[in-house]
C-alpha cells in the first residue's frame, strides 16, 4: 500500500543525512560566503536592499515630482545631478535609487506568486503518482511550451495596468521550471525509507507533504527562488517597457519606458538611458550568483567528491 | 504517453516490436496527436484570457471612443455576446481555425491580413539572427566544450552570463543611441535610427532596397544574437563535453591524428546531432526578445504590432498575435521532435 512505485532516484541525487537542523545551515552559509561569486551576489543583494529600504530617509518626494523638479532639463552629468537629469528636470541618480523600490517589490512578490504555484503543484505531482500527478505535469509541460512574453503580455493587457498585473503575468509564466524541480525532488524523498515509516505510524497525506517532504525540499525551492528573483526582475522591466505598468510609479522599467517614449534616445541622452539599465544588470547578475553559489554548495553537499 | 512532453528529450517507447517503420508512424501519429492537444489548449487559453476574463469585452474595446447604448448592442451582438458561453467558444474555434482571428477597429482592417502583413519582417529579423547566433555560438561552443576550463571557456562563460543578466530592449536602446542617433560624443550616426526601409523608397526586389533593408536591419540583428547567441554556446558546450570521453575519440587519437581533425572530423558531427533538434526549442525563447527588439527599433513586424495594439488596448489584435506566437512555437516543437528521431539513428534503435 505504501509501495514507491518507481525507483526516481536517478533522477535527482538524494540528500543521505539530516542531522541537527542549524548547524549544517550555518556551515553552508559559510560555504556560500566562501565562494568569490557567491560572496559578490550577497552584497550585492545585501547592498541593493539597504539602497531600497532607506531610500525614503534621503529622497523627497519632491525629488520625485514631475512638476515640482528644479533641476535643469534632460541635461547631462554635472555638479549637483551626477547621473544627469530627465526631461522633467528631476535627477537621474535618484531616480535610480527610487525605482529599486518598485522592481525589487515586484521581483520579490512575483518570485513569491512562482513558488507557492510552482512548489505547490510540483509537491502535489510528486506525491500522489497517478491520474493527478500525470494531469499536472501534462499541464506543467504544455505551459512550458507556451512563449512566455506574448502570454504575459495578453495576461498583463487584459487585466490592466499596475503592478499587480504584472506581478501575476510572470508568476503565471514561470512557475513551470519550479514545479519540474520540486516534483523531481519529492518523487526522490518519497522513494526513501521515512516517508514508508511516516505512513505506517498514520501520517496523512497533508501531513507527509507538509512534515516530511516539504522540509526535504525546501532548499531546491531556495536555489529555484533566486534565481526566479533574477529573471523576474528582468520580466518586470520588459513588461513595464512596453508600457503595462503603473504609469505614475517610479521603476526601472518605467524609466527606461518614459526615456524611449520622451525622445532620449533622438536627443543622445545616453545618461537617462544607462543607469536604469546598469542597475538591472548589476542586481539580476547579483541574484544568479548567489542562486548558483547556492546551488553549487548544495550539490558539494549532497555528492562530496 | 508524452502527450504535451516537447521540452524532454522525446522518449521513444516501443512495446511492440515491431519493423522500423510502423515504428516511426506510431512516433509521428503521437508527436503530431500531442500537437494538436497542445493547440487545442492554446484555443481555450486565449479564450478564457480574452474573453472571460475582460468584464466587459465592448467597453474594452470602445474605451475612450462616445459610442451609444444602441451601438454597444449593436457590437454586442455582432460579437456574438449574447450567446451561451460553449455557443462562442466554438464560434471561436471554427473562425480561428478558418483563418479568422477577428477585426482590428484601430486599424479598420481584419486581424489576419494585419497579421499576414507583419509576418514577413518578423520572420526576416528572426531568421538572420537565428542563423549567425548558431553559426557563433556553435563555432564558440565547440571550442569551449573542447578544452573546459580555458580561457576561451571562461570567458565564454562571463560574457553569456553578463549578456543574459541585461534586457533585450535595453542592448537595443543602448546600440540604438550610440550608433543610430548620431548625438552621442560626436559619434555619426552609422545606422539608421529605425523602421525596415528609407522613407519614400520604392520596394521590390530592386538591389537598392535590398541594401536598404539589410542595412536597417544590422542594428535589431545585432542586439537579438547578443541576446541568444549565448543560449548555443551553452548548448554545444555540453554536447562536446559529452562526446568528449567516448572511447572512439581515443582511437582517432591514436591513429595519430591532429587534434583539430579530432574535433573536426569526429567529435564535432556526433556533438550535432543533438544540438539541431534544441535549436529548434529555443524559438519560443526568442520571440520575446524579438517583440522588444521590434519595438525599440520600430521594426514593422508582430512584435512592434502587438505593442501598438498593446497601447491602445485592442484585445482583437492582441489575441490574434498571441495566438500566431504560440502556434508556431508548437509547430517548432513539432518539427524538433521528429528531426530528433530522423537525425539520431541512435535514438530509433533504442
Amino acid at each position: 500500500m505504501s509501495a514507491p512505485e518507481q525507483s526516481p532516484a536517478r533522477e535527482t541525487p538524494v540528500v543521505e543525512k539530516a542531522p541537527s537542523r542549524l548547524v549544517p545551515v550555518g556551515r553552508f552559509v559559510v560555504t556560500v560566503l566562501r565562494m568569490p561569486s557567491g560572496l559578490f551576489g550577497v552584497l550585492v543583494m545585501l547592498a541593493f536592499v539597504l539602497m531600497a529600504v532607506c531610500a525614503p530617509l534621503f529622497i523627497h518626494p519632491s525629488d520625485l515630482s514631475v512638476t515640482q523638479a528644479t533641476g535643469p532639463l534632460l541635461s547631462a552629468p554635472q555638479h549637483g545631478y551626477p547621473l544627469g537629469t530627465d526631461p522633467a528636470g528631476r535627477s537621474v541618480l535618484l531616480l535610480v535609487i527610487w525605482g529599486s523600490r518598485t522592481s525589487l517589490a515586484i521581483g520579490v512578490m512575483a518570485t513569491a506568486l512562482t513558488m507557492v504555484l510552482g512548489a505547490g503543484i510540483g509537491l502535489i505531482a510528486g506525491h500522489y503518482q497517478g491520474r493527478t500527478g500525470r494531469l499536472l505535469m501534462h499541464v506543467t509541460d504544455w505551459f512550458i511550451a507556451l512563449p512566455s512574453l506574448p502570454l504575459a503580455i495578453a495576461l498583463a493587457a487584459v487585466l490592466g495596468q499596475g503592478a499587480t498585473s504584472i506581478t501575476i503575468a510572470i508568476g503565471v509564466t514561470s512557475w513551470t521550471g519550479t514545479a519540474r524541480l520540486v516534483r523531481a525532488q519529492t518523487l526522490a524523498v518519497e522513494a526513501r525509507p521515512f516517508i514508508e515509516r511516516a505512513r505506517a505510524l498514520g501520517a496523512t497525506d497533508t501531513q507527509l507533504i507538509t512534515r516530511q517532504v516539504l522540509p526535504n525540499v525546501m532548499p531546491l525551492i531556495l536555489v529555484s527562488s533566486t534565481l526566479t528573483v533574477a529573471s523576474a526582475i528582468l520580466s518586470e522591466a520588459t513588461l513595464t517597457f512596453l508600457g503595462l505598468g503603473d504609469p505614475t510609479s517610479v521603476s526601472w522599467g518605467s524609466l527606461l519606458n518614459n526615456a524611449f517614449m520622451q525622445g532620449a534616445v533622438t536627443a543622445g541622452a545616453w545618461w537617462y538611458l544607462i543607469p536604469p539599465g546598469i542597475a538591472i544588470l548589476i542586481i539580476v547578475l547579483g541574484f544568479t550568483l548567489v542562486g548558483r553559489a547556492v546551488e553549487h554548495a548544495l550539490n558539494a553537499r549532497v555528492s562530496p567528491r | 504517453m508524452s502527450v504535451g512532453l516537447p521540452l524532454e528529450a522525446p522518449t521513444v517507447s516501443g512495446p511492440e516490436e515491431g519493423p522500423e517503420r510502423s515504428d516511426f508512424w506510431v512516433y509521428l501519429a503521437r508527436k503530431i496527436g500531442a500537437a494538436i492537444v497542445s493547440f487545442v489548449m492554446l484555443l481555450v487559453v486565449g479564450f478564457v484570457i480574452f474573453s472571460l476574463m475582460p468584464s466587459d469585452p465592448v467597453s474594452a474595446l470602445t474605451r475612450g471612443r462616445p459610442t451609444s447604448d444602441a451601438q454597444m448592442n449593436h457590437l454586442r451582438q455582432q460579437l456574438g455576446l449574447d450567446h451561451p458561453l460553449w455557443e462562442r467558444f466554438l464560434t471561436f474555434v471554427g473562425h480561428t481555425l478558418t483563418g479568422d482571428l477577428g477585426y482590428s477597429y484601430e486599424y479598420h482592417q481584419p486581424v489576419s491580413t494585419l497579421i499576414a502583413d507583419r509576418l514577413w519582417p518578423t520572420l526576416l529579423l528572426m531568421g538572420t539572427s537565428t542563423l549567425i547566433s548558431i553559426w557563433l555560438g556553435m563555432w564558440l561552443g565547440i571550442r569551449a566544450g573542447w578544452r573546459p576550463g580555458s580561457a576561451l571557456d571562461r570567458g565564454a562563460s562571463a560574457v553569456s552570463l553578463a549578456l543574459w543578466s541585461v534586457p533585450t530592449f535595453w542592448l537595443g536602446l543602448i546600440l540604438l543611441v550610440v550608433f543610430g542617433s548620431g548625438s552621442v560624443g560626436g559619434m555619426p550616426a552609422i545606422f539608421p535610427a529605425g523602421g525596415m526601409q528609407t522613407h519614400g523608397t520604392a520596394g521590390g526586389l530592386a538591389p537598392s532596397h535590398i541594401t536598404d533593408v539589410a542595412w536597417h536591419l544590422v542594428l535589431p540583428c545585432l542586439t537579438l544574437v547578443a541576446v541568444i547567441f549565448a543560449q548555443y554556446v551553452t548548448i554545444m558546450r555540453s554536447s562536446i563535453i559529452d562526446e568528449r570521453g567516448n572511447p572512439y575519440l581515443l582511437t582517432a587519437r591514436a591513429k595519430g591524428l591532429r587534434d583539430e581533425v579530432v574535433r573536426r572530423k569526429h567529435a564535432v558531427p556526433n556533438a550535432l546531432l543533438p544540438s539541431v533538434t534544441v535549436i529548434f526549442l529555443q524559438i519560443g525563447g526568442m520571440i520575446g526578445g524579438a517583440i522588444t527588439v521590434e519595438v525599440v527599433y520600430s521594426w514593422p513586424g508582430l512584435g512592434y504590432l502587438t505593442f501598438t495594439a498593446l497601447r491602445i488596448p485592442d484585445l482583437q489584435l492582441l489575441e490574434g498575435t498571441f495566438i500566431v506566437f504560440s502556434a508556431a512555437v508548437i509547430v517548432c516543437n513539432l518539427i524538433a521532435d521528429l528531426l530528433y528521431r530522423a537525425l539520431d539513428p541512435r535514438v530509433r534503435r533504442q
